[in-house]
């Protein structure tokens, strides 16, 4: 995280470095010249600037690219008065003078004491091609890259020349990658050899990408018969990788959902799964959840700014406390009298549901709260045709860490025997001098407590409203019995499952009906396992 | 047969409450229509509607009744089978809009026009027809009901699980009619209706004479269930709630029991819906909302379930209730229901008739014994006397 | 041997095998009812009687084996329902009963009428269907009690009303687990002669624990252990077996 960051700025650092040095290096007279020729610009019909054009750009400054970018753009101007050449911006009736060196602003003129220096077709090729052979020799890699880049999207014909120059001298791999491809690209637009331009278009189909596919079925139109198998093949070769990615991207979206959905269900897989308690205020805990999150970094924006990359650490044990805490209260005040109830129970929690959005209403206002994201865990960066983003990353990261912990607790805690013990033979275990009521709670709150870090995770990425907790109770309860009552696993897979499952409907049906046909199919599931994909079975589950 | 049947379904109770419902739908309206607006008797006709609202609230909570408290199935769909009916109905009262719509369309109603629509969808056809649409209102819901119960009783989805995935049906069908393309109006849902079966919707008579309907259909409803609940039938749907495996093994098929039950029950929750619609005068994907069917399951339990008076008593109380609280204090209306689902689970979980009913049993035994007491005394004393 | 027997014996299981999650409950269990049996069946915990009964039942489908009743009719294709109707009827271990319901309508509920949906919401009561529960009720000695609510009986009282809503299911074979569980001895005793007296109409297979009460039946014993047959035959004969012993009394 912070060495990425710690690159960034570093590398901004170089360019503003190299900047600074060019320009101080250049001397005046230099300066001079090249005012000169810029002004030569305004004369003569477009042969003759073409060929002035040509001789700027053999001068290899890079300080003369603003000046040959406004006129391909048309924005270049001659003073009438004393021939001299400007950049200029429209400001209302008058144009705003832009000295085409310095860049700094020159005074205004009414548009009619300038003429514009005019441009057709030919010589817009003619700059087009200068400007990718000075930004090719540019000594910064980045620019050349970016030059690069700007040539493989627009080939022409006289963009291979200073390709080819560019490419001798290139030492950055990356660069010369790019190159090579321009170099390619430019063949395929020139009157070539057949087995010259097979090999530009191997080169082409392995770089794959949207782009390589426009230059190929550019290149298909105008194609003769021999070649035209060749691109056919490099552009199937391509779609199929597209379709690939495609799918992994899929897979991708899935396993965020998945991560979500295992968020929001792990705490209810104690509660419902291992106790056995319908907890329709589940929902709310990831809410409070969330909310604390909210007051954290209220708190830290308001008081201590320089603490804000550390708002998420400080908010997941205040909400593992706060949900864990109105969890126990809960727990203790009203589940305990309906053990052996499961349908009160329902009606009970969803009544205290109700109460715990009011309740937040009330407090914080109906509206969405703002929770911002930590710098760590804002952007997104490229994985192979992949683009993930930090947060979701991070969630999946997250979710599975809350699984882990939570397996190892339940498996080789004390407490986790304690309450496997109470879930399995609750006389048993309280007559082994297990104070069974108190793990009752303990676990209660447990679950409520998980179902609050998971708000504080989910804050990142959802609306912080008082109806937040409503939007994952349905699929919560979805996942549990899916992956199969009292078995944490089964919620893992269940989770990352229907995630997939969903991410993978959603092209085909939409979001909407997608989520639809999921329920339906977990529907038509249940009826055909009602107890879940990793059920108990035998003659101790009595129907 | 059948009048051996409905014979059954009379007993004290609920003679009475027939008697009363039916007494209200010929009352109400005549205050409304008979008695100048400032006569100290006179019923509003915005309480007429209202009154008319809560009728239908108290059919859903019956229906859910027949399958939760005697059937021990809580179905957190009924909202869903509500809403269906409620559906079927909208799309009549559209189709009786006509040309008078926004688009003037006599065809299309205003949101297909909106949407660029160019015919009328397959499954509106018909719905300009009075008797198609109300055989809609209760076939929709029922046939949902029984293919939904078809597959989940066959493999035997029992208790909280039924309870979610009725749960999650409902769900589906919040998330199917909030899409435009599904042809029911999208977010908006049906409203701007004019007239039913010819009379202006807005109307006073309109409005008094869907009062009496709800009622009777209430009344009717009332007989029907009582009439199932004491049947032998009604016993097994007992027998099944309370021990589903000794019913299994006396031999009955308990997935028909439960299916039959959950079926009727969507139909009167189907016809609960339709006439809700007219009275308040528009139908929305919100009636979906999971909350709702929660919410009649809170009906029901305040008044008492397994008792058929009981979920109507709960039904008109909690509206009421929350018509009165919403005005006074809306801040605090979810505090209050919120604590009555908590309060009534915990203290009253018989609800209010089923504690009155316990109450009266007991009185009545301990009357019982002490007349047997004092009739052993007697029979102790007599000798005594003879002497 | 097995398959002579098939088609004369009510009930015949041959090589029936079981198991849930690795654990084999059954192990090719193979015995046969004759009609008008009276049959008892021992065996330590987890021997397998339980799971027996829900195969014969249909509550469990057997992994391999066969199961047929009346010679030709295979129960592992049916459910609970049908092979109640069939004619066997099964007592639990706990006694089950419709607590919210009175002693008498618990009997109408059993009797053995149609019962079909259509056929339950209009029945009406007849006087041969009176006059039935009124026998079964003198026969389980509840008659005094018939208007009680069947939460309010005794445990030893719900014990005899389910083996009267058996009776009233007029079922050709009867399953009773553990019938004597938690009776006083004079219920013990008396429960041993109604059984007797039942098995002269029917089969009766009879899963105990109590030793004394399997002597007071004085039938054929066959004992299970580990989910197979380990020895058949007279009480004497059984408690005599070294692997029985082993297995089973010695514990």
């Amino acid at each position: 995280m912070l060495t990425r960051l710690a690159y960034r700025s570093l590398q901004s650092l170089l360019v503003t470095f190299c900047l600074l040095i060019t320009v101080f290096a250049t001397d005046l007279r230099a300066e001079d010249d090249l005012r000169a020729m810029i002004n030569a610009l305004g004369e003569g019909n477009f042969s003759q600037t073409a060929k002035q054009v040509e001789a700027l750009a053999k001068t290899g400054d890079p300080k003369i690219v603003p000046a040959l970018e406004a006129l391909a753009a048309g924005d270049l101007y001659q003073r009438k008065s004393d021939k001299q050449v400007f950049l200029t911006k429209s400001s209302g009736g008058t144009l705003i003078l832009i000295d085409p060196l310095s860049g700094e602003e020159a005074g205004t003129e009414a548009s009619g004491a300038l003429a514009k220096i005019k441009v057709n077709n030919s010589l817009r090729r003619v700059v087009r091609s200068a400007l990718g052979g000075l930004t090719l020799m540019s000594p910064d890699a980045g620019t050349r890259l970016q030059a690069a880049q700007t040539l493989l999207r627009t080939p022409s014909a006289d963009a291979l020349e200073p390709v080819e120059t560019a490419l001798a001298a290139e030492t950055d791999a990356r660069v010369k990658l790019v190159l090579e491809r321009a170099r390619a690209a430019a063949l395929l637009v020139l009157d070539r050899p057949d087995d010259e331009k097979k090999a530009a278009i191997e080169i082409i189909g392995n770089a794959g990408g949207q782009d390589s596919l426009s230059l190929l079925s550019a290149a298909l139109a105008s194609a003769d018969d021999t070649l035209k198998p060749d691109i056919e093949a490099a552009i199937s070769d391509i779609q199929d990788r597209q379709a690939l990615w495609a799918a992994g991207q899929n897979v991708w979206y899935g396993l965020s959902l998945g991560s979500v959905l295992l968020l929001a269900a792990i705490g209810l897989a104690i509660t419902f799964g291992v106790m056995g308690i319908i907890n329709m205020a589940h929902g709310e805990m990831v809410m409070l959840g969330a909310y604390t999150t909210f007051v954290v970094q209220e708190i830290i924006r308001n008081s201590y700014p320089w603490l804000f990359d550390w708002s998420l650490a400080i908010a997941l044990p205040l909400a593992f406390l706060v949900t864990g805490a109105v969890g126990l209260a809960i727990e203790r005040g009203v589940i305990r009298f309906l053990y052996g109830r499961p349908l009160e129970t329902l009606l009970a929690t969803w009544g205290i549901s109700l109460i715990l959005q009011q309740a937040v209403r009330t407090i914080f206002g109906p509206t969405n709260r703002e929770v911002g994201n930590p710098s760590w865990m804002s952007g997104a960066f490229e994985l192979g045709g992949l683009t993930i983003t930090w947060n979701r990353l991070w969630i999946i990261v997250f979710s599975l860490a809350v699984f882990a912990a939570l397996l190892f607790l339940l498996k080789k805690t004390p407490m986790g025997l304690q309450m496997r013990a109470v879930t399995q033979n609750r006389r048993m275990a309280s007559s082994m001098g297990i104070r069974t009521p108190w793990v009752d709670a303990l676990t209660f709150a447990l679950g409520s407590g998980i179902a609050g870090i998971a708000g504080v995770a989910l804050s990142q990425i959802d609306n912080v409203s008082p109806n937040l907790g409503q939007g994952y109770i349905i699929d919560s309860f979805m996942v549990v019995v899916f992956g199969g009552v009292g078995n944490l696993w089964g919620t893992l897979v269940g989770a990352f499952t229907l995630g997939i499952l969903n991410k993978f409907l959603e092209p085909y049906a939409g979001a909407v009906l997608g989520k639809i046909l999921v329920l339906v199919l977990i529907i038509l599931f249940i009826q055909k396992r009602p107890r879940g994909l990793f059920a108990l079975k035998g003659r101790a589950v009595e129907a | 047969m059948i009048t051996s049947f409905l014979l059954k379904s009379f007993d004290r109770t609920i003679v009475i409450a027939v008697a009363i419902i039916l007494g209200l739908a010929l009352i109400v309206p005549a205050l409304n229509l008979l008695t100048a607006p400032d006569h100290p008797l006179h019923v509003p006709t915005y309480l007429v509607s209202l009154f008319g609202k809560y009728l239908t609230y108290a059919l859903l909570a019956l229906a859910l009744d027949l399958v939760w408290g005697f059937c021990g199935i809580l179905s957190l769909g009924h909202a869903a089978f509500f809403a269906l009916g409620g559906y079927a109905m909208g799309m009549y009262l559209m189709r009786q809009i006509g040309a008078r719509g926004s688009y003037g369309n006599p065809l299309l109603p205003d949101f297909m026009v909106f949407l660029n629509w160019k015919e009328l969808p397959w499954f509106w056809y018909g719905f300009d027809m009075f008797w198609f649409a109300a055989l809609m209102v209760v076939l929709v819901p029922g046939l949902l009901a029984f293919v939904f119960g078809w597959f989940a009783f066959r493999s035997r989805v029992n208790g909280v699980y039924l309870s979610i995935i009725t749960q999650a049906m409902t769900f589906a069908l919040l998330l199917a009619f909030f899409r435009n393309d599904m042809g029911f109006g999208g977010n908006n849902g049906l409203t701007d209706f004019k007239d039913i079966l010819g009379f202006n919707i807005q109307a006073q008579g309109t409005r008094a004479a869907l009062f009496a309907a709800s009622a009777v259909a209430l009344a009717l409803s009332l007989i029907l269930t009582s009439g199932m609940v004491r049947s032998k039938y009604g016993k097994i749907l007992v027998g099944v709630r309370d021990a589903e495996s000794r019913t299994r093994f006396l031999g009955y098929r308990v997935e028909h029991f439960k299916l039959f039950a959950f079926t009727v029950s969507a139909m009167m929750a189907g016809v609960a819906g339709a006439l809700y619609v007219p009275q308040v005068g528009i139908i929305n994907p919100g009636e979906f909302e999971p909350g709702n069917s929660i919410e009649v399951v809170i009906w029901t339990a305040v008044g008492g379930r397994g008792t058929l008076i009981g979920p109507i008593i709960g039904a008109i109380l909690v509206n009421g209730g929350k018509s009165i609280f919403t005005a006074a204090f809306p801040e605090f209306w979810l505090f209050a229901l919120g604590g009555l689902f908590v309060l009534v689970t915990l203290f009253l979980p018989k609800g209010i008739v089923g504690t009155v009913q316990a109450w009266r049993a007991k009185r009545k035994e301990y009357r019982k014994a002490a007349e047997d007491e004092a009739a052993r005394g007697q029979a102790v004393a007599e000798p005594v006397a003879a002497e | 041997m097995m398959n002579e027997k098939k088609p004369t014996s009510l009930l015949y299981l041959d090589g029936v095998s079981v198991s849930f999650d690795g654990f084999k409950a059954l192990n090719s269990l193979s015995f046969v009812i004759e009609p008008g049996e009276l049959r008892a069946i021992i065996g330590p915990n987890g021997a397998g009687k339980t799971t027996m009964m829900d195969i014969i039942t249909g509550k469990t489908r057997p992994d391999s084996g066969e199961v047929f009743f009346k010679g030709d009719i295979d129960l592992t294709r049916r459910d609970e329902a049908e092979i109640a109707q069939l004619g066997i009827g099964r007592k639990f271990q706990k006694p089950t009963v419709f607590e919210s319901h009175t002693v008498w309508d618990n009997l109408e509920l059993a009797l053995n009428r149609k019962r079909g949906v259509f056929a339950t919401l209009f029945y009406r009561m007849t006087l041969e269907d009176n006059a039935r529960i009124e026998e079964i009720l003198s026969t389980v000695r509840l008659s005094n009690r018939r208007n009680d609510f069947a939460a309010s009986l005794s445990h030893g009282q719900k014990q005899w009303l389910e083996i009267g809503m058996l009776l009233a299911q007029e079922p050709e074979l009867l399953l009773v687990d553990e019938p004597v569980a938690g009776m006083t001895d004079a219920e013990t005793a008396e429960t041993a002669i109604l059984l007797k007296e039942i098995a002269k109409t029917r089969s009766v297979v009879v899963v105990e624990h109590d030793m004394g009460f399997i002597r007071d039946l004085g039938v054929k014993v066959t004992c299970l252990a580990e989910g197979s047959v380990l020895a058949e035959g007279s009480i004497d004969f059984v408690s005599a077996d070294q692997k029985v012993i082993e297995n089973y009394l010695g514990r």
